[in-house]
């Protein structure tokens, strides 16, 4: 029997498909709507009309505000929970991180009718604080995200780089702020990465608490309920082009990290 | 007479129960180059981190300059250490990385660059400042790690094996620099290594220690030419080592002949007996001390290692001359290099029980044992009981007894045996005619024993005690 043999070309071909069909050709979809009016014609208007309405650059400001606040919430939670996670040399350690992660086990949409009746119970009318519900809301469903990566950044950070600094004058604060926090650098930039992106879309857990607010993603959705592809896709497009320069300036930090980690093994 | 900066008073360090240090005194002089020289897990390292901050002595104290720095946390003491594998900090680059120290005691931007510029000078790198620590070789990190310490002028630089990484060409060119660097700076050094070699070539004074204790401390030259033990001769060179009596206070016999030696030693003390292979003289067969039939002879390059049978004793001899297997030869050696020293102990002592079925239990194991021993002229009249010469039954079950084996009784055996108590051997010395073996339990109590044949340290055996070696005594 002859043995099947594929050459490397051959074998990227499936993945190369399946790039094609889901991540080029929708892209490619996009741009074109983007730039067409209804009548398939090109134009520029989509891109004016988001710059020159008050209430589109509105939320694009609306959605950076709750997504910086996300994170930076998320951040805030997760690094402490973290780091005694990781370095406290707990004996349960695992078992409680566990704990942190399994609310993600759990229906996202009972998760948050949950949350949603318990902020009822607090605030009476939850119309009252959209901003501090939509920021506590996403940080709740966001935090494991945010704690994954922080962890097991802090739990692989060499004990004897600690230990060093100690051995050369540094007390407790500055091995802090000089070695564990620039070397988990990379563990940041991936949660950042994993929450503040949703955090600017994910407009199903505005839905889910009952807020009136709009974020990029609602913007989006209700274009498309009244089949207006074009503005959604403009829209989608300015998203994806704030997506990448955020995405730029976290990655940076994690290429600085994957050089010096190359060498050091 | 230099000053001590730094002493060590009964240290003693314990782990989850076991003790790693025990019993540890030293002092080290201003400038003085100590090494702590043993097979690793011998506590060397952890003595190390103690006198860095890093633990914390159970007991004892260490005392800096006079002053108790035990409880003091590594930022705190003026004490820096040269790591193991290097451990610089991957963000920084090399200016960074040696300047660390310097910022934290804030000194104005200036005398950072200067002191840096020079240090690196001191380790042979100029121009590196803005290298990444990930282009370094590992011979280079090296040297970043021992300038990052040095700059700090600490008074005393802590090396923990910190040629261990590096082949064996850079690390003899290493052990040379860190000796001209130790007379260039003044700092002292305490190096820590499980290389002999390297610590005979570099210190002025070696700390040999095993299993937590120190076995010997002294200049290279009196480790080497005067062991105080069989472990430090095995450890420390090539040797020899016979068992031995004394004959008369300054004659020793072994391998079946009187040897005059320098040292007094009482008559009839067993002793051991420590000669190294080059100081064997070969002569002819009817001029020598002991004659011998050569068993094997191998080129070694500066000389030949000639292995000879006296007897049932191996003589290990290093020679200028070749020798032909098969061939008579004489051996003689002079008085001033046979090395008489204490012998290990002939019995192994431990604390037991007798259980219900009659056995003794000590040291993790059950063994059949002769229980009228433990009442002059009884008999056994039941499985734990005995009846004494008055007619007395007496039930034993649960009686306290110290246990004795004699350490030519106890044989080892890789067959598990649920009754038998088991350890690792952890050390083992060959002595002319059988090795000596050190063998550890779980109990953490431990057996010497002599056995014909080769064992693996480290192997996991049972051991094999017959009833009638185990003398028993009631507490």
């Amino acid at each position: 029997m002859k043995i099947l043999r594929f050459s490397r070309k051959q074998l990227c071909i499936p993945y190369a498909l399946f790039l094609i069909c889901f991540v080029v050709l929708p892209l490619a979809v996009i741009v074109y709507y983007a730039f067409t009016d209804g009548s398939g014609r090109f134009t520029w208007d989509n891109l004016l009309g988001f710059f020159t309405n008050g209430n589109t650059i509105g939320t694009l400001c609306y959605s950076i505000a709750i997504a910086v606040a996300v994170t930076a919430v998320c951040l805030l939670i997760a690094y402490p929970a973290a780091y005694v996670l990781a370095r406290s040399g707990l004996k349960k350690g695992p078992v409680l991180l566990m704990l942190f992660i399994m609310p993600m086990w759990i229906n996202f949409t009972l998760r948050l009718t949950a949350l949603k009746e318990i902020l009822t119970i607090l605030e009476g009318n939850l119309s009252l604080y959209p901003f501090l519900n939509t920021v506590i809301a996403m940080t709740y469903d966001f935090l494991p995200f945010m704690i994954l990566p922080l962890y097991t950044t802090l739990l692989q950070l060499d004990e004897s780089l600690i230990e060093a600094a100690r051995d050369l004058g540094a007390g407790p604060a500055a091995v802090f702020f000089r070695i564990t926090l620039p070397l988990s650098m990379p563990g940041i930039a991936s949660g950042i990465t994993m929450t503040f992106l949703p955090a600017m879309t994910n407009y199903v857990i505005l839905d889910m608490i009952y807020n009136s607010t709009y974020i990029m993603g609602s913007l989006i959705g209700s274009y498309f309920n009244i089949y207006d592809w074009n503005n959604g896709s403009m829209i989608s497009l300015i998203l994806f082009a704030v997506i990448c320069i955020v995405s730029l300036i976290t990655d940076r930090e994690e290429q600085n990290d994957a050089k010096n980690r190359g060498a050091v093994l | 007479m230099r000053e001590n900066i730094i002493e060590l008073k009964n240290i003693k360090k314990v782990f989850d129960d076991t003790v790693v240090v025990d019993d540890f005194n030293l002092t080290v002089k201003k400038g003085e180059f100590v090494t702590f020289l043993g097979p690793s897990g011998c506590g060397k390292t952890t003595t190390l981190r103690m006198i860095a901050g890093f633990e914390f002595p159970t007991e004892g104290e260490i005392l800096l300059n006079g002053k108790d720095i035990s409880s003091l946390p590594p930022n705190l003491r003026p004490i820096n250490t040269v790591f193991q594998r290097y451990a610089l900090f991957p963000h920084l680059n090399v200016y960074d990385n040696v300047a660390f120290g310097l910022n934290l005691k804030k000194l104005p931007k200036s005398v950072i660059s200067e002191k840096v510029k020079n240090v690196l000078e001191v380790v042979d790198l100029e121009g590196f400042e803005k290298r990444r620590i990930s282009t370094l070789s590992g011979g280079q990190q090296q040297r970043i790690a021992i300038a990052r310490a040095i700059v700090n002028e600490p008074d005393i630089l802590l090396l923990d094996e910190p040629l261990g990484a590096l082949d064996l060409k850079m690390r003899k060119e290493m052990q040379l620099e860190l000796k001209s660097m130790h007379e260039q700076l003044g700092i002292t050094f305490i190096y820590v290594t499980h290389d002999q070699e390297e610590a005979l070539t570099m210190s002025d004074k070696v700390v040999v220690m095993s299993d937590g204790m120190i076995q010997q401390t002294g200049t290279p030259e009196e480790i080497y030419n005067e062991p105080k033990n069989a472990f430090v001769a095995d450890f420390i060179g090539e040797s020899n080592i016979f068992e031995g009596r004394m004959a008369a206070s300054m004659t020793v016999e072994f391998c079946k002949t009187q040897f005059p030696c320098v040292d007094n030693v009482p008559k009839d003390t067993r002793v051991d007996v420590v000669v190294r292979p080059e100081d064997v003289i070969i002569t002819a067969p009817e001029e020598g001390q002991i004659r011998g039939v050569v068993d094997s002879a191998v080129f070694k390059g500066m000389y030949y290692e000639i292995t000879a049978l006296c007897g049932d004793n191996e003589v290990v001899i290093q020679s200028t001359r070749d020798a032909v297997p098969g061939q008579e030869i004489g051996m003689k050696i002079d008085p001033d290099n046979i090395h008489v020293m204490p012998a290990g102990a002939l019995m192994n002592v431990y604390d037991g029980v007798i259980t219900k079925d009659g056995r003794a239990a000590f040291a993790g194991g059950e063994y059949e044992c002769d229980l009228t021993q433990l009442c002059d002229g009884s008999r056994l009249s039941g499985e734990c009981s005995v009846i004494t010469a008055g007619g007395e039954e007496i039930d034993l079950a649960g009686t306290y007894v110290t246990v004795e084996v004699p350490v030519k009784a106890v044989s080892m055996s890789d067959e598990q045996k649920e009754y038998r108590a088991s350890g690792n051997i952890i050390s083992f010395i060959y002595k002319g005619n059988h090795y000596n073996y050190t063998v550890r339990t779980a109990t953490e109590e431990d057996f010497v024993l002599d056995e014909d044949d080769l064992w693996n340290e480290g192997d996991h055996v049972s051991l094999v005690i017959p009833k009638e070696e185990i003398i028993l005594k009631r507490k």
